[in-house]
């Protein structure tokens, strides 16, 4: 049996951290849940804890999404583990999916798979107008810097395998949303990603990590991260 | 001597005195004042030498000196300020890392002190 795990990085969201740990214990009763709580303010880690069947990393500050997130890399790397899964801590990503999510992994198609909710046939959660345009645009941006075509570059539903845990170990963004700068880091030191087709429910509680007004603050700072990580030197990936 | 030409070479000897002074009480890491050091050497010189000051200018095609000593000023704030950001961005790199680590050990200890635990 090979060890997976699944890193839940989470910041104030004792709202639903419980559920979505239940969710996916039921699941996936093999893997090792792995709650990362960014400094949170609230009682996240202690409903992370009552579960009784997650382990629970408690940052003492907080760092931001990248840097909890590298935190679970890390924690899987120590262990060795085979597969790594992130799951936000929000109930967006529906836990049923993970072994799909896994296929590509175990059938060595790819080093990296993410969840894509735009490929979905049944649509499912697709998030406002503004989000859609700028999901496009960063869309556009990777095609422009990697050449893969990915449909949901903001998605946090994705799975590594342990040569990408070892990489992102080391590598990860630490900026506030990493997703789309991973990917172009991802592709341009030569992992393999390949898009599944999931479909995601709305967020259960808490607020969203990027508000309105903040979403021009936000691409011109994705834009802007993207294009610096593909100026940037390939590095070594370590096996 | 004339009065503005005093009043620049004991403003720029204190400023001096006051930068070697934060050094020896280690306010300041030697690595960090050198650019302070660098450019109140260069002020000090041009406030006591100021026939210098004329002379560079001419050379580089000023026409009136002191602005000369605006531009040497404003180089080096924005190198100074440079030089913070990216102190900044590494210390921040260094506190993520630590935080990391400690997050880490102290679920190692957790995991160690659990009865029966695996590892």
């Amino acid at each position: 049996m090979n060890n997976r795990i699944i890193i839940v990085p989470c910041f104030n969201e004792d709202g639903c951290i419980k559920s979505v740990i239940e969710e996916i214990a039921s699941h996936q009763p093999a893997a090792e849940v792995v709650v990362i709580n960014d400094g949170s303010t609230d009682m996240t880690s202690q409903a992370a804890r009552s579960t009784g069947t997650a382990s629970v990393i408690d940052l003492p500050v907080n760092l931001g999404v990248g840097g909890a997130v590298q935190t679970g890399f890390k924690f899987a790397h120590k262990r060795k583990a085979d597969y790594a899964i992130k799951v936000d801590g929000d109930g967006q990503h529906p836990a049923a999916a993970v072994d799909s999510l896994l296929l590509p992994l175990m059938n060595g198609e790819a080093d990296l798979v993410i969840a894509s909710r735009f490929l979905s046939p049944n649509m499912g959660y697709q998030s406002s107008f503004s989000r859609r345009i700028g999901s496009k645009v960063i869309q556009w941006l990777c095609q422009m810097l990697t050449g893969i075509r990915i449909t949901d570059p903001t998605s946090g539903y994705r799975a590594y395998n342990s040569r990408a845990i070892s990489f992102m170990a080391r590598h990860y963004p630490t900026f506030d949303y990493p997703e789309p700068e991973e990917i172009v880091l991802a592709a341009r030191n030569g992992l393999r990603i390949i898009e599944i087709p999931v479909e995601m429910r709305d967020r259960q509680a808490g607020i969203s990590t990027i508000s309105s007004s903040m979403s021009i603050y936000y691409m011109l700072k994705v834009t802007l991260a993207m294009i610096f990580i593909f100026l940037r030197p390939i590095e070594k990936i370590k096996e | 001597m004339e009065k503005i030409q005093l009043i620049a070479i004991l403003g720029s000897i204190f400023f001096m005195i006051g930068v070697i002074e934060l050094i020896r009480r280690k306010q300041i890491k030697e690595a960090y004042a050198l650019l302070w050091l660098i450019f109140g050497t260069v002020f000090v010189v041009f406030s006591i030498w100021k026939k210098g000051l004329d002379f560079i200018a001419s050379l580089v095609g000023v026409y009136y000196p002191p602005a000369l000593l605006f531009l040497v000023m404003m180089v080096a704030i924005v190198l100074i300020l440079i030089q913070f950001s990216v102190v900044i961005s590494r210390n921040n790199d260094k506190v993520k890392n630590l935080a990391q680590e400690i997050a880490l050990l102290k679920k190692q200890i957790e995991d160690e002190n659990k009865p029966g635990n695996k590892n």
